[in-house]
């Protein structure tokens, strides 16, 4: 564990070392890199695939660590961004609503056979603005009656939020409030049309590059608003409620619009990412909205560490290439070779919540701590009065 | 019934604290706080009537008598019992060391597949005598008891006491870990798919016929083990030592400690009553349902939490009549609405609760819900 501490925090200080200049060089040519990397491998490939599916989930992560990490704000029903996004590019980027206009449908910058097809079909980038803003909404709905509670019960508010969303995916297509089913419930909306953005090939199952780039711009983005965000005041009234709400309060940090603020941000990203997956996924399936899925982006921010933008993104990275290569393909074998019978893509939860646990005992800060969290975490222990030793014991 | 113990376990320490957060009304008219106070009072006792009340209504109207939302709440009420003792689990915890033992629903499911494994261990089938059986489900109860409860010690042990003194959101979060990695426990035990128990007491054989409400073998049993359990639990935590010491801890840690109590032992106590309350749950659940899943215990843990909440949390009496009461909603929305929408229904519920009244029916304001 202290060589994993002293190997970061040497990057970290020789990164402070450098000249801003050959900073910003660096992280030109590490851009560059990431761009180009999809040209070495096939264009359908397994690695593009799985590079797509962890930038993605990194969105993911980066909007809900604005929740928990900035705002300290446990959100255990992130899952019902992902079904609001999904269902964002399902009623707007499909043939759902075929009866929309006389069965002519409904196209807003749309071309080719896409143009042609009945249902609302829009461009995917104002898909993607929708589901933002759709998700953001919600994000202020959810949070609105959080307002009063602290710690486990926004927890438990926002977990019940989750699953009736999830409820509501699965049975809403008994659900027509204008005559419209809300959702496709169980046999789920496909296809979705694949996205079709200026300056990029067309996109498709066979050459998943486009879909690359459309992920790691949307990586992208929210690399920038998160880091924007952190510093902005927004960002530091976030720190501040939760560091201390009342003393926050007492600053004048006003509580609402900044706790609303931050439900709507993570929400917000979170539905950007929901709207891609369903698109990359090319349908929206009620069943994958489980409590699960709010566990395991729960599990990347807390790898990496609450709070801290890069340690998000490398938890997410990590995580993402967990459960979609390591387990299925590299230890999947692992159980029959020390003579146990069961499939280890059943475990892929009990091994993240394994991870949740052993994270939490041992190195609550996460791999790469935030600089400010760490100093709380040492000086908490400090502090923390002495009769009651704090016994790591596993 | 006795009379209802004085079982606080709310600080009263860190209250002054709370009150800076609490939003001042009194600029508001006074017509405007009447309604405000006749709501907070009555409004949870109103909204929980509501769904019994309607569908009782449309009962009438029809011309259909009584005996339906009777036989449902009859089912409720035994169905609410195995809430109940879960429920129990979740106010000790929370009211000694203020944390959602999340884990604490997938250890009723435990308590429910170590009964089953019990049966097939002790080779209790359908074929067995009355005799047999009865010595079966008192020798399996007791095992699912003891194994849930120190089950449930041993996660406090490995996941809450080293983060004792971290910030409030760790705990919470090995506890969902806890929760997980037990679920996956269960699912490769008996596997992904429901899994059939026999049906040993002969759950839906009718025993009486009051008035058209047909009491089945299933709610003899479970208000049956519940009732003297619950009495059971309420008359150690009164009246023994050991649970004058639960109490004190819950009121305030530190002032228990300079008296002598052993904290740490008086924290794994409550810890081990929960199990075995979930354990004897667990037990009910499998000859009730006659089905177990290796994925029920969120579901019914949600539920339950949701029955702790609602009686107000930390309050034992709370917890149980919350069990009932739950259980009667969700009886009534499997029967008259649509079992798909139950749970969204249950959460509603708990969301309505948990933003207009967290204190519950019986529980006064937290630090939490301040």
């Amino acid at each position: 564990m202290t060589a994993i501490r002293d190997f970061f925090r040497s990057i970290g200080d020789a990164w402070d070392g450098l000249h801003p200049n050959v900073r910003r060089a660096i992280g030109v040519a590490v851009l560059v890199f990431f761009i180009v990397l999809p040209f070495f491998f096939t264009a359908g490939g397994t690695f593009i695939d799985n590079a797509t599916r962890a930038l993605a989930y990194a969105v993911m992560a980066l909007g809900l660590n604005v929740v928990v990490g900035f705002a300290g704000l446990l959100d255990l029903g992130y899952v019902a961004f992902y079904a609001l996004g999904a269902f964002t590019i399902g009623w707007f980027g499909s043939s759902f609503y075929a009866q929309v206009n006389h069965g002519k449908g409904l196209h807003i910058g749309v071309t080719g056979v896409t143009g042609q097809l009945p249902g609302i079909h829009f461009n995917f980038l104002l898909v993607l603005v929708a589901a933002v803003i759709v998700c953001a909404i919600f994000g202020v709905l959810i949070g609105l009656p959080t307002l009063r509670l602290r710690g486990d019960y926004i927890a438990i508010v926002t977990l019940a939020f989750g699953e009736i969303i999830g409820r509501v995916a699965i049975n809403g297509d008994s659900l027509k409030p204008f005559g419209y089913a809300v959702t496709a419930g169980r046999q789920g909306i496909t296809p979705i049309d694949s996205p079709d953005l200026p300056g990029l090939a067309s996109f498709g199952p066979l050459d998943l590059r486009p879909w690359y780039w459309t992920a790691l711009g949307m990586a992208l983005l929210s690399l920038f608003v998160s880091f924007r965000l952190r510093d902005s005041r927004l960002g530091r009234a976030w720190i501040a409620v939760r560091e201390d709400e009342v003393a926050a309060a007492s600053m004048g940090v006003p509580l609402v619009r900044t706790k609303l603020l931050a439900y709507a941000t993570g929400a917000g990203l979170g539905g950007m990412a929901g709207a891609f997956f369903a698109a990359y996924f090319n349908t929206v399936n009620a069943d994958q909205f489980e409590f699960s899925f709010s566990i395991f982006i729960l599990a990347m921010i807390i790898l990496g560490g609450l709070g801290s933008i890069w340690g998000v993104v490398a938890g997410a990275i990590v995580l993402s290439y967990i459960n979609t290569y390591f387990i299925p393909n590299t230890f999947k074998s692992l159980p029959h070779h020390i003579g146990l019978n069961f499939d280890l893509t059943d475990l892929s939860f009990g091994i993240f919540g394994f991870l949740l646990v052993i994270m939490m005992v041992l190195r609550p800060q996460g791999l790469i701590p935030e600089r400010r969290r760490k100093l709380e975490l040492t000086e908490g222990v400090g502090a923390g009065d002495s009769e009651m030793p704090i016994e790591v014991s596993v | 019934m006795p009379a209802p113990p004085d079982f606080d376990l709310h600080s009263d320490s860190e209250r002054g604290l709370e009150a800076a957060s609490i939003p001042v009304r009194a600029t508001r008219a006074a017509p405007f706080e009447a309604i405000q106070r006749f709501l907070s009072r009555y409004g949870l006792i109103i909204v929980l009537l509501a769904l019994p009340l309607a569908f009782m209504a449309s009962d009438l109207a029809h011309g259909h008598g009584f005996a339906h939302i009777l036989e449902n709440l009859k089912d409720g009420v035994s169905n609410g019992a195995i809430w109940a003792l879960v429920a129990i689990g979740y106010t000790l915890v929370y009211g000694i060391i203020e944390l959602i033992n999340f884990a604490h629903g997938d250890v009723f499911m435990i308590g429910s597949f170590v009964s089953f494994g019990m049966w097939g261990t002790l080779g209790v089938t359908l074929g067995t005598g009355t005799l047999g059986r009865v010595g079966g489900l008192i020798v399996a109860g007791a095992i699912a008891m003891i194994a849930c409860g120190s089950l449930n010690v041993m996660i406090e042990r490995v996941a809450y006491r080293p983060l004792r003194h971290a910030p409030k959101l760790a705990p919470l979060i090995t506890a969902v870990g806890f929760s997980f990695i037990l679920q996956n426990v269960g699912l490769e035990w008996l596997g992904g798919s429901q899994h059939g128990v026999d049906d040993l007491v002969d759950a839906q054989h009718i025993l009486v016929n009051i008035g058209g409400v047909h009491i089945i073998n299933a709610d003899v049993l479970a208000i049956g083990i519940t009732i003297p359990l619950v009495l059971l639990l309420v008359a150690f935590v009164q009246n023994s030592r050991l649970g004058k010491a639960m109490r004190a801890t819950a009121q305030d840690p530190e002032a228990a400690r300079l008296m002598g109590i052993n904290v740490d032992h008086t924290i794994s106590l409550t810890f081990l009553l929960g199990g075995l309350m979930a354990g004897a749950a667990g037990l009910i659940y499998a000859l009730y349902n006659t089905t177990i899943r290796f994925d029920q215990g969120f579901e019914a843990g949600l539920i339950a939490f949701t029955a702790a909440v609602m009686g107000g949390i930390g309050n034992l009496q709370g917890a149980v009549l919350g069990g009932l009461i739950i259980g009667c909603i969700q009886q009534i929305s499997d029967d008259r609405i649509n079992s798909t929408w139950t749970p969204a229904i249950v959460f509603a519920y708990l969301i309505l609760i948990m933003v207009f009244k967290p204190q519950g029916l019986l529980g006064e304001e937290t630090r939490e819900a301040g």
